[in-house]
């Protein structure tokens, strides 16, 4: 039905690059009339920069803007608003001080003598919400509402001012499945009105539940556009992880566990409440055991637990017949423990110290205060990791964060092989970083493998996952849903485990 | 070596070039100002008196470069000098000795500190409110010691670290210089610096990293408190007496104006504690320049403040660019200039 519409919204080969970063590379993306089109990825896709150029938050390095029919440029949200396109964010973008009227008319309140007509204003607002089934106290103030009402709200004024196009950026993400309901019977009305309709969210059934369009997108480029109806969970998964199933049969099955030794490190039942359920795992000397799973299945929440950043409350952690001691990162660390976090900007770089330092930091860490490294150490180390992990710096006392992203991971990696640890955990290690030093940080693993270290690697690139992991977990929902090994290493097969259980679920 | 000592050199620059043209300036309005003289061996005049009334805020500052290069502020140094003011009168007075009076003071003020550093590291209260409970509290606590009056004492050995000499020189200058470099030499020839500086710059980063952030934010805090003590023994010393009044009142301002002057950051990391030294030399130099010139006092603080705004303005990054592009485009304009004239020359030659 939707598929005679006519496109309100082409946006052809938009471009965006950051410093050191390629945010959005040729994508592009249509919006019919009278449809709601889901645009997916993972976290770094490129999901919110691209809304973000849509609506002139962001300048586009390259590309065009069609909207209506006419190529448009919006230079700021007011702008891109007063052209028709209307954007409702996750945190609600009202002002909680002000009346539910007053945050719906602000800016262009209806005036009498100059004055704000308050009694014009509240009918009104009771007009405008009552197309939306809302019936509220328009002069109480909205922070004394719901955040579903909030989001209603917030709909209402965008559709108001705009009425073109609606772009909701993760607007169920704190609903209760109720609320949930009330904001898709909303969203329904408003497409048989004829907006256009970008929905952006992780959850999959939501997606199934409302989009009649999908977009996904990965690392900054376009996976592709398909229509909802005929596009399996299964292929919609592969897209947003992995390459098409169509290429999965000549996957690279995992490395052969072969040379990996003893089971060195024995976790059982180990868990948080509210964070990771309790799970069991065993890693060899000289293994990778890879972490895949969608966003917000507990992958980052595992790698944290392991590390003790967050305090397990469950199970024990065993190495060689010894209990360990995970308590903090600290205790982690005195047990040969390593972790290169996920954010590398907030929780990995100490942004105006040298590269020098910032290698030094968590051997000196370990060695206390007391003991410092020497200079000469510090730069016998700097040096030596510069040259190990090809980093491209002018200079070993340039702030880290005047490196490139690749090049600031390969600094955080250097830290840690400083400590000369026996476990690496990595999360996300290649997200946001070129395809050089993606390259290089892959052979990295692969070669600290051989050398004997036992590594956990978090990637939502399946690809490779199965390059480098002899094993795979698979979460889904905070917990461990399955184990892959051996011959069962594939990126079909790890799409098939998240399939899998999402179908058990839903 | 020799380019990590020039390195130092030239971040100590800007304020040894403000101290100097603020001597300079004073001396023009005193000849005699630059007059040293010694009289039973030891050294008096105008730059001894700047050393010696600095030294107050300079002990404070020591304290408050640690404490802001964690990211933090401590508000109530001031309050914890009155506070250690106090204890330190009412030990002696009780008959204590000097060694049990001056043990007893500094405990006091570290465990202010301490209080101060748990509330911040553990309970995760922002730093300029966690230590403003003590700025108010402490002036409460010190007079509850004291009882509300001025309490005096006659030991002359508590009364030497106030007024008496030491290699000729006033015994506070000696104590505030031992303490600066002690401190200086702690930070930097131990891990300490480089693990207070990652943990301003991106504590969770340093967590992470292994570094026990939460102790070293309580040790900061801890050093601050000792600073504080320090600076109250020798100001109730100097005065014979313990006033909770007035004590340490708004040092601890110009506490965080010497660490700001010495180009210490707000916003936590890079520090240097001989920078906040030179800083607060620079406001006793002001203060003693306006004292001397025999202006109205009551145009001292606007003064001071004129010329400290003046500092700030000359180091901010942004007034650096604006200089650059000032110097840049006066060149760009002498260039065009001189190409103007070189035209004229050949104009006239074509005559």
């Amino acid at each position: 039905m939707q598929s005679d519409n006519p496109l309100v919204l082409a946006a052809t080969g938009i471009d965006k690059s950051f410093p050191g970063a390629k945010a959005l590379d040729q994508v592009d993306f249509s919006l019919r009339r009278g449809e709601v089109h889901a645009l997916l990825g993972e976290n770094g896709a490129g999901k919110s920069t691209l809304v973000k150029c849509l609506t002139g938050a962001y300048r586009r390095n390259a590309g065009r803007i069609v909207l209506d029919g006419v190529e448009v440029d919006p230079r700021d949200t007011l702008e891109a608003q007063n052209l028709g396109i209307g954007t409702v964010y996750q945190e609600v973008n009202l002002l909680p001080n002000l009346t539910v009227a007053e945050n719906l008319f602000l800016g262009r309140q209806p005036r009498r003598f100059g004055l704000v007509d308050t009694r014009e204003m509240n009918r009104r607002a009771r007009v405008l919400l009552a197309q939306y089934d809302l019936d509220i106290d328009v002069a109480a103030g909205l922070s004394g509402y719901s955040v579903a009402v909030q989001q209603v709200v917030a709909i209402a004024r965008a559709v108001d001012l705009s009425g073109k196009v609606l772009i909701l950026d993760e607007p169920t993400a704190s609903l209760d499945a109720h609320e949930v309901a009330m904001l898709f019977r909303i969203v329904r009305r408003l497409r048989d009105r004829g907006l256009g309709i970008v929905f952006i969210t992780h959850f999959l059934e939501q997606v199934y539940e409302i989009a009649d369009r999908i977009t996904v997108l990965r690392n900054g480029r376009l996976v592709g556009t398909q229509e909802a109806a005929g596009l399996s969970r299964r292929d919609l998964i592969a897209m947003m992880l992995g390459r098409e199933l169509a290429d999965a049969a000549d996957d690279a099955h995992g490395r052969a566990a072969a040379g990996a030794g003893e089971v060195r490190f024995r976790f059982r039942n180990y868990g948080r409440s509210g964070r990771i359920r309790p799970f069991d795992l065993d890693v060899r000397a000289g293994e990778v055991v890879g972490v895949a799973g969608l966003l917000g299945s507990g992958r980052t929440e595992t790698a944290e637990i392991l590390f003790g950043a967050e305090r397990a409350d469950s199970g024990t952690a065993e190495a060689g017949g010894r209990r360990l001691d995970l308590s903090s990162p600290r205790a982690a660390i005195r047990e040969k423990f390593g972790f290169c976090p996920e954010d590398r900007k907030v929780d990995g770089i100490v942004g105006d110290l040298s590269v020098r330092e910032n290698i030094a930091l968590a051997l000196q860490a370990r060695r206390g205060w007391a003991r410092p490294l020497g200079r000469a150490e510090q730069d016998r180390l700097a040096d030596h990791y510069i040259k190990a992990l090809d980093i491209r710096t002018t200079d070993r006392e340039k702030p880290i964060r005047l490196l490139s992203g690749g090049n600031q991971q390969k600094v955080i990696l250097a830290r840690w092989l400083a400590t000369n640890p026996d476990f690496l955990i990595l999360d996300e290690p290649t997200r946001g970083i070129d395809v050089g030093a993606h390259a290089e940080i892959i052979r990295l693993i692969e070669s600290l493998c051989e050398n004997g270290m036992s590594l956990i690697v978090i990637s939502s690139e399946l690809e490779e996952l199965v390059a480098y992991s002899s094993r795979v977990i698979v979460l889904r929902d905070r917990a461990h849903v399955a184990e892959l090994s051996g011959e069962r290493v594939t990126t079909a097969a790890i799409v098939e485990a998240i399939a899998a259980t999402e179908r058990a679920q839903a | 070596m020799s380019r990590f000592l020039s390195l130092h050199v030239l971040r100590l620059l800007p304020q040894v070039a403000a101290l100097a043209v603020i001597l300079l300036m004073i001396s023009f309005a005193f000849p005699d100002f630059f007059r040293l003289e010694i009289q039973n061996g030891r050294l008096y005049g105008s730059l001894v008196d700047i050393l010696n009334r600095g030294a107050p805020v300079a002990l404070l500052a020591i304290g408050m470069t640690v404490v802001i290069a964690t990211k933090g502020i401590d508000l109530s140094v001031g309050a914890v000098m009155a506070i250690c003011g106090a204890v330190a009168a009412a030990c002696i007075t009780s008959g204590h000795s000097l060694a049990v009076t001056l043990l007893v003071t500094l405990g006091a003020g570290v465990l202010c500190g301490l209080w101060n550093g748990v509330l911040v590291a553990v309970l995760d209260i922002q730093p300029i409110i966690a230590t403003l409970v003590l700025m108010v509290a402490g002036r409460g606590i010190a007079q509850l010691i004291t009882e509300g009056a001025i309490l005096t004492f006659n030991d002359p050995g508590l009364i030497f670290i106030g007024s008496g000499s030491l290699f000729g020189l006033p015994m506070p200058v000696v104590i505030w210089l031992a303490f600066g470099i002690v401190v200086a030499l702690l930070v930097r020839r131990t891990a300490l610096g480089m693990l207070i500086e990652a943990l301003g710059i991106n504590r969770r980063a340093s967590t992470l990293s292994g570094v026990s952030t939460g102790v070293l934010l309580i040790a900061a805090y801890m050093l601050s408190g000792l600073c504080a003590a320090v600076a109250g023994i020798i100001a109730a010393a100097d005065i014979r007496g313990a006033d909770a009044n007035n004590a340490g009142l708004w040092l601890e301002l110009d506490a965080i104006l010497a660490v700001v002057i010495g180009g210490t950051s707000l916003l936590g990391g890079r520090f240097s504690i001989a920078a906040s030294l030179i800083g607060a030399m620079i406001i006793q130099a002001i203060n003693t320049g306006i004292l001397l010139s025999g202006f109205p006092p009551e145009f001292n603080l606007i003064i001071k403040a004129a010329i400290i705004v003046l500092i700030l303005v000359i180091q901010s990054p942004r007034a650096r660019t604006v200089f650059a592009w000032l110097s840049r485009s006066r060149g760009a304009a002498d260039g065009a200039g001189q190409d103007r004239a070189d035209r004229a020359g050949t104009g006239q030659e074509a005559k």
